[in-house]
């Protein structure tokens, strides 16, 4: 398995090379055929108060998939997590943005989390992946205005 | 020294932001778990429920807190109760993992708890207030046994990875050196006339007493290595017998060194009205006091049942639902009234039949990210190598806080960590890894606070809240303005359906607040049905 990105992180861990591969032989919590690659974890963990990365794809892997799922297909229990994968609400991007700056329902606000560059990463990265294709891209300008 | 007093000014989760960006984990989880609904909790003894019409019927949705307590209360009023639960398990969030317990969440990761025997994990609460009096009461009518817990450990370690070098400081050190330094600041100021214009000749004499005190100052008002700071912060060498070497006085951390690593701001946690003792835990797991609900209205409780429509008309709910596991044809259940305990983060995924303001807020709560570890450790050495009984470090590092185990201390052996307890963006980032990336991660993590990890660490089971399929997150965080919008909302009897949860109360994230919710809400509609409002 390739390492982690967890560059902010690599500063904490003097023996992370030796951490990792006892972890990796303790006994197995999870069993390995529900191993998927997709999850990676790039959590920078490097402030409370707001996420370091900057790019789409790192935001959605650091955020996103958690609950929405590495295939953006999302998820179903007693409730669910909706697909954002083909998913026709991302037709305008004012309302991606919305949702993530402000929440909705039972999914938490963001906007503080986040900064308009960011927001705008993250929502133009989904709308632009998982068989969304939405040619126009939301701006900073535009997040600012919906703060 | 509390960081805010006044939640009212500004919003919720402005101030949460600003406060994890000031302060770090423990100030931020000290604002988590108080902000604006740190009062006390307003049990009033055992429900009233006389008079119960023969024959009445209540479904209730939901077997966590809320919903046992209601199905326990009910069925001894005399009403025909039963009780639709997703899990496979009654308790919900009041949640005990222990060897041999599965758990799927969300997105297909199984795990399985291999602790050793006698050893668990609370996952969800973990912790009871002294005012806690209707969880309290519950556990002295159903016989379950509490032991003490301690928040505060003045031996547990405070930690920046970033200051000293990455040592981990005992808790006693920082809170003895910074009483004394701003004692010793303090009488400065006094001494040399800069507050004379705030105190009066008397009080000034009054306040410099309490500072040597308060302070551990020497008789010049300074805080320096003595006798009496060793009383207060501990000794380099123990005081011993016979021809044992003689005692070493510790020395204290200076000043700024102190200051510049924050970690005095760790101390308002234990000193919270929620935090103080006495606290308590259950022996043997949080899930005891709801399994004593559980054991009396089991008959009662449907397991494995998904609700997947709630519908109601002028004479009763009709409630349609699934079987969890397997799936297949619709099932449906009829009572003439429903209280629904599930939490506002599902139900507001699911088709309910309620009028428009009861909707509006259901859909209006934002639910918390929050992740919790248990780590199985070879031997104990937190209490033999660095004598840690109970109690919780803080730590600047992903995990947050490690919490040591009360049950079972100073008997060796092995034992149970809680080996994270993580809010903010830090929860969001481990609910982005496979269980199996997240328990790495609090491996290395814990490692820098205490290298035994390394050696000792054998298994562990983690879980992360919004990968929790019966609630998607943790607990209802309402903002100020959501909760002044859409409270009374919430907790109308809308027809024949009432809500209740800790979602539903002023004490969220707490099974306090599940217990009042669901006792105010049935002594409502208990009400109604004898026709008494």
């Amino acid at each position: 398995m390739a390492k982690p990105a967890l560059s902010a992180s690599v500063r904490l861990c003097r023996n992370l090379a030796s951490l990792l591969a006892l972890a990796l032989c303790a006994p197995a919590v999870v069993s390995a055929d529900e191993e998927p690659p997709p999850f990676s974890p790039p959590g920078s963990f490097t402030d409370l108060g707001h996420f370091a990365h900057q790019d789409g794809a790192t935001l959605f892997r650091a955020i996103c998939q958690g609950c929405h799922m590495p295939d953006a297909k999302g998820a179903v229990g007693a409730g669910y997590y909706p697909a954002l994968a083909g998913n026709q609400k991302l037709a305008s991007a004012t309302y991606p943005a919305l949702v993530v700056l402000k929440g909705r329902h039972g999914m938490p606000a963001f906007g503080d989390y986040l900064s308009d560059a960011q927001v705008v990463e993250v929502v133009n990265y989904v709308r632009s992946h998982f068989g969304n294709q939405y040619p126009d891209a939301l701006t900073p300008a535009e997040v600012a205005k919906l703060r | 020294m509390r960081p805010v007093q006044n939640p009212l000014s500004i919003s919720r989760r402005d101030l949460l932001r600003k406060i994890g960006f000031s302060a770090g984990a423990a100030m931020m989880y000290q604002a988590m778990s108080t902000l604006g609904f740190a009062r006390e909790s307003d049990y009033r003894g055992p429900v009233e429920l006389s008079g119960a019409p023969k024959g009445t019927s209540v479904l209730i949705l939901g077997a966590g807190m809320a919903g046992l307590v209601a199905a326990y209360e009910l069925r001894r009023a005399g009403y025909t109760v039963k009780v639709l639960e997703y899990n496979h398990r009654a308790g919900g969030r009041s949640w005990t993992l222990r060897g041999g317990d599965e758990y799927t969440e969300l997105g297909g990761h199984k795990q399985k708890c291999e602790f050793d025997p006698g050893l668990y994990v609370n996952p969800g609460p973990w912790r009871i207030p002294y005012h806690h009096h209707g969880m309290l009461d519950y556990a002295r009518r159903l016989k379950v046994p509490l032991e003490p817990f301690n928040q505060l450990n003045f031996n547990a370690y405070l930690h920046s990875s970033k200051d000293f070098g990455g040592k981990p400081q005992r808790y006693r050190h920082i809170y003895a050196d910074y009483h004394g330094h701003i004692a010793e600041l303090l009488s400065k100021a006094v001494n040399k006339g800069q507050l004379d214009a705030e105190l009066t000749t008397e009080d000034k004499e009054r306040l410099l007493v309490s500072l040597r005190t308060f302070g551990v100052l020497d008789k010049d008002y300074r805080y320096v290595k003595s006798f009496a700071t060793s009383e207060s912060r501990g000794y380099d060498t123990e005081r011993g017998a016979g021809l044992m070497p003689p005692p070493q006085f510790s020395t204290p951390i200076a000043r700024d060194a102190l200051l510049k690593s924050g970690l005095a701001n760790y101390m308002v946690t234990p000193f919270d009205y929620d935090l103080t003792p006495s606290m308590f835990q259950p022996v043997g797991g949080m899930d005891r006091i709801a399994m004593a609900l559980y054991s009396d209205v089991a008959p009662l409780v449907e397991l494995d049942a998904k609700v997947t429509a709630i519908d109601q008309d002028e004479r009763g709910v009709s409630v349609t639902y699934v079987d969890a596991q397997r799936g297949g044809e619709p099932k449906h259940a009829r009572a003439d009234w429903c209280l629904c305990t599930i939490p506002l983060s599902i139900l507001s995924e699911i088709p309910i039949k309620v009028s428009e303001p009861m909707l509006a807020a259901i859909q209006a709560a934002p639910y918390e990210a929050s992740v919790k570890f248990g780590l199985q450790f070879k031997r104990r050495f937190w209490e033999e190598d660095e004598q840690i009984y109970g109690g919780i470090s803080f730590t600047d590092l992903p995990i947050q806080m490690i919490g040591y185990p009360i049950a079972g201390m100073n008997q060796g052996g092995k034992g149970v960590l809680l080996g994270g307890y993580v809010w903010g963006t830090n929860a969001y980032e481990f609910n982005s890894m496979t269980p199996e990336q997240r328990i790495r991660k609090a491996v290395e993590s814990g490692a820098q606070i205490h290298p035994q990890y390394t050696k000792e660490f054998e298994n562990g089971v983690v879980v992360s809240w919004h990968r929790s399929p019966f609630t998607q997150g943790c607990f209802a965080n309402w903002s100020d303005a959501a909760r002044d919008k859409h409270y009374d909302n919430l907790c109308q009897i809308d027809g024949r359906i009432a809500l209740a949860g800790e979602h539903a109360s002023r004490l969220p994230a707490w099974q306090e607040g599940a217990v009042l919710s669901s006792l105010d809400a049935i002594g409502r509609m208990h009400k109604k049905i004898v026709g008494t409002v």
